[in-house]
């Protein structure tokens, strides 16, 4: 627990040396949702179920951040996944990527602020006659731990070993999320993947049952980082660690219904995980168009977007006829940008919610002549996404339902 | 990128002769060559086929020669041969096939594997292939390409290629020189003297070398399938190829001043690499020099990315309309332009300025109507007299299609 000040320094030194991305977004929005205070309500919710599991609030240690706990065999791809995922390294050069030697911790200012430990596979933490680990210190404050099995090798290894460590964790941190990666799958046959899906739940659940254990909270994920994939099921891991996720959900349905939107996400724009979207079925291939999008966007705005002009440019901009200053001459002071597919017409559209979130919509088809409505009710729902991260500061959740909507007149 | 084209001097017939060359179609003959498995099939189907760098796996290799005609731009097409690498096929270009194989050559395009083992052994059959240029077709252009660079560790990047490439210039000039001294009848010294002090002007190399620069057009990228160096060299390439290449260049400069951007690009629509740009003065502050290769690296996998969506084909139109505001930071658009090219715009933010400059861009479509192709250039110029070329609406300032390119 007094190690708490060095994890610190270590945080900070690996943020600073990742490779990170400019931020497109300059303004520090007080809709940043905080994960101390996240994590205090969770804390405080768990207080309530069961009172005496809760990590002590006083230690130092919970100061930190909710944190990812990145486990698996050795090789089986827990560094690649927290490079592409976390500092946008192309899946191609994680060939280059050495073997984690030793516990690594990545801190992530994202909307949320979370931690990401990726531990090296090659130690067993319960097992090790060398050196004991501080259980607490590691899994005291961990939002999810995520196991990663390499679907391409025998994995009989792992699962025996992703069952030792539920049981261990299961007597002292039953809160914790168990997510299982199937990792590795993109060069494999779709059977075949939900072949290996089904032996790997069946032997856990086999285990655990035997073991006395119902209705643990594991879940599984088939994953790669050649595809989408992995950035989906980070998005589902996340989306657990969310207080009122729902009502968020229920702001986007309402968008959706108002404007006739096909599918909008909400998503974390330096990640690529989407933190909520509206309630109609899962879609992959508006999952990855959107997320695309993004990409694009955030390319755009690095290019042309992350470096000053200079003073005469401003000057003459704002000088005669226009005879304003730039803020005034433009209608919404955070990014907006809609493309029109050239199939049917159908536009998608994204708008930037705070520094670290965008709203992205794939709307219907010919609603690109709507756009200035669409505009106002999207500016509507917008403030009512900053609304909530506001209000989620405090305890009390309003009641209310999601704000309402200028009438479109879309019908 | 290549230097912009000198203008030759603007006399009272230029327009008329720019007209002239409207006309044509210009067909280039372009050899892409290199050992077998060194990557020049999967880069053409990436740039003209729109493949995914991942796709190309399943390429496999070329028999003899694959020839196709690549339309660009409808008053440019590329003859582009595609020459199987294996040393057999090889053998047989370089003696049965030779003057087939090598006359009337626009362009070279030669790819070398960096991580070829048998590095002399690629060179020598280079040297084979200069020599059998420099005999049939003297004015070509050669570009090499060193492949394959994202399998060298990224700091080790450049030493690498300076490495390679100064082996590469040395073997060229010694090629050239061995045929000079072969055929002395066909180069005789004053003559070469002159084409050696010509040349390093007229070849602009990526890297600065102290060795003299061959007397052949030669230029060296280092190039990788799986980042955006493939689009800087091939939008190198076509650069040179372009015919009417300044009539554009000074009609995007009157269009960029008339609206206020502060930079435009024009894309071909399969391929998207850059055909032209304008930048302006305030726009040179952008520190991105790589970003016109980038913007087609971006636009080409968004492009995908809806093809996939959609579900239609990979060459088809994937969208139509794109636009970005980007508070009062800067505002942008991309755009269908003429049938052959799209175009992207950046500029200052403001919402007047913006729907103006969407507008005003429209309205400029006709002005670029000559990308389209021989036939529709030929009627629009035979109705517009010299003054008023093209029909540009005199608002608009001093129309720069004055100036003639020599081709």
């Amino acid at each position: 627990m007094t190690s708490a000040s060095v994890e610190d320094g270590d945080v900070l030194a690996d943020t600073s040396s990742g490779p990170s991305r400019p931020r497109p977004i300059r303004y520090i929005s007080p809709a940043a949702l905080n994960l101390h205070r996240v994590y205090e309500q969770n804390r405080q919710r768990l207080r309530k179920k069961d009172g005496a599991k809760v990590p002590d609030p006083t230690a130092p240690q919970t100061k930190g951040k909710p944190r990812l706990l990145l486990m698996g065999q050795r090789r089986s791809g827990k560094s690649s996944i927290s490079s592409v995922v976390f500092h946008k390294l192309p899946p191609s050069e994680t060939l280059f990527l050495e073997s984690t030697a030793r516990i690594q911790k990545d801190s992530l200012s994202s909307f949320m602020e979370f931690q990401v430990w990726d531990f090296p596979g090659q130690i067993d933490i319960f097992d090790n006659p060398n050196f004991t680990f501080d259980m607490d210190a590691i899994f005291g404050e961990i939002g999810a731990l995520i196991w990663v099995i390499d679907a391409q090798d025998d994995y009989l290894e792992a699962v025996a070993r992703l069952n030792t460590t539920i049981l261990h964790l299961h007597r002292s941190y039953p809160h914790i999320n168990i997510e299982v990666f199937i990792h590795k799958v993109d060069g494999l046959s779709d059977d075949y993947r939900l072949d290996i899906q089904r032996d790997v739940t069946i032997r856990i659940q086999d285990e655990l049952s035997d073991q006395g254990i119902e209705n643990a909270p594991v879940n599984f994920h088939l994953t790669s980082i050649y595809n989408h994939s992995i950035f989906e099921a980070f998005s589902k891991v996340i989306q657990k660690l969310i207080p009122r996720l729902g009502q968020l959900e229920a702001m986007l349905t309402n968008l959706c219904r108002t404007c006739r939107f096909e599918k909008a996400y909400l998503f974390d724009v330096n990640t690529k995980i989407y933190i909520a979207t509206d309630n109609t079925p899962e879609d992959m291939a508006s999952y990855e168009i959107c997320s695309d999008y993004v990409d694009v966007i955030i390319d755009f705005t690095e290019v042309y977007g992350s470096w000053s002009r200079s003073e005469k440019w401003r000057e003459r901009l704002e000088g005669e006829p226009w005879a304003q200053p730039l803020d005034e001459q433009v209608a919404c002071e955070w990014a907006e940008s809609g493309m029109v597919l050239a199939d049917a017409r159908r536009p998608i559209m994204l708008r930037e919610v705070d520094r670290f979130l965008a709203l992205v919509a794939i709307m219907k088809e010919g609603s690109y002549e709507k756009m200035p409505q669409i505009n106002m009710n999207v500016d509507v729902v917008v403030k009512g996404l900053t609304d909530f991260f506001e209000i989620t500061k405090s305890k009390e959740v309003s009641a209310g339902g999601p704000p309402g909507l200028a009438s479109p007149g879309l019908s | 990128m290549g230097a912009s084209p000198a203008v030759a001097g603007v006399d009272p017939t230029s327009p008329s002769a720019a007209h002239a060359q409207l006309k044509k179609v210009k067909k280039q003959k372009v050899l892409l060559m290199g050992k077998s498995g060194s990557g020049k099939s999967s880069m053409r189907s990436i740039i003209f086929s729109n493949y995914l760098a991942r796709d190309t796996r399943r390429l496999g290799a070329t028999i003899d020669i694959d020839l196709s005609h690549v339309k660009f731009l409808g008053n440019l097409t590329l003859n582009l041969w595609d020459c199987g690498g294996q040393e057999a096929f090889m053998e047989n270009y370089l003696s049965q096939q030779r003057a087939h194989v090598f006359s009337n050559v626009g362009v070279l395009i030669y790819v070398f594997d960096i991580e070829s083992r048998d590095i002399e052994r690629d060179l020598a059959t280079y040297v084979n292939i200069i020599s059998a240029l420099v005999q049939y077709s003297r004015d070509a252009k050669v570009f090499v390409l060193i492949h394959k660079m994202d399998l060298i560790q990224p700091l080790m990047r450049e030493e690498v290629f300076e490495h390679r490439a100064a082996l590469v210039r040395r073997k060229t000039s010694e090629a050239v020189a061995i045929v000079h001294k072969q055929k002395p009848e066909q180069g005789s010294s004053g003559q070469q003297q002159q084409q050696q002090q010509q040349q390093p002007t007229s070849s602009p190399s990526p890297s600065s070398s102290t060795q003299l620069e061959p007397p052949i057009s030669l230029q060296l990228f280092a190039t990788s399938i799986w980042d955006q160096s493939l689009y800087k060299a091939w939008a190198s390439i076509i650069h040179d190829l372009v015919p009417n290449l300044s009539v554009i260049e000074t009609q995007l400069a009157s269009l960029g001043l008339a609206i206020d951007a502060d930079e435009i690009l024009l894309f071909e629509r399969t391929s998207f690499l850059v055909v032209s740009r304008w930048t302006s003065a305030e726009g040179e502050g952008n520190p991105y020099g790589d970003r016109f290769e980038r913007m087609s690296n971006i636009l080409k996998s968004w492009k995908h990315t809806c093809s996939k969506y959609t579900g239609t084909p990979r060459n088809a139109e994937q969208f139509s309309d794109f636009e970005y505001k980007m508070g009062a930071t800067f505002s942008m658009f991309a755009t269908k332009f003429t049938t052959n090219t799209y175009i992207l715009v950046c500029m200052p933010p403001g919402e007047a300025r913006f729907n103006s400059a969407k507008l005003n861009v429209a309205a400029a479509r006709s002005w670029f109507k000559f990308l389209d192709g021989p036939v529709v250039s030929a009627q629009q110029v035979g109705g517009s007299g010299p003054g008023a070329t093209m029909g540009v609406p005199s608002s608009y300032g001093a129309d720069g299609a004055a100036g003639t390119h020599e081709n």
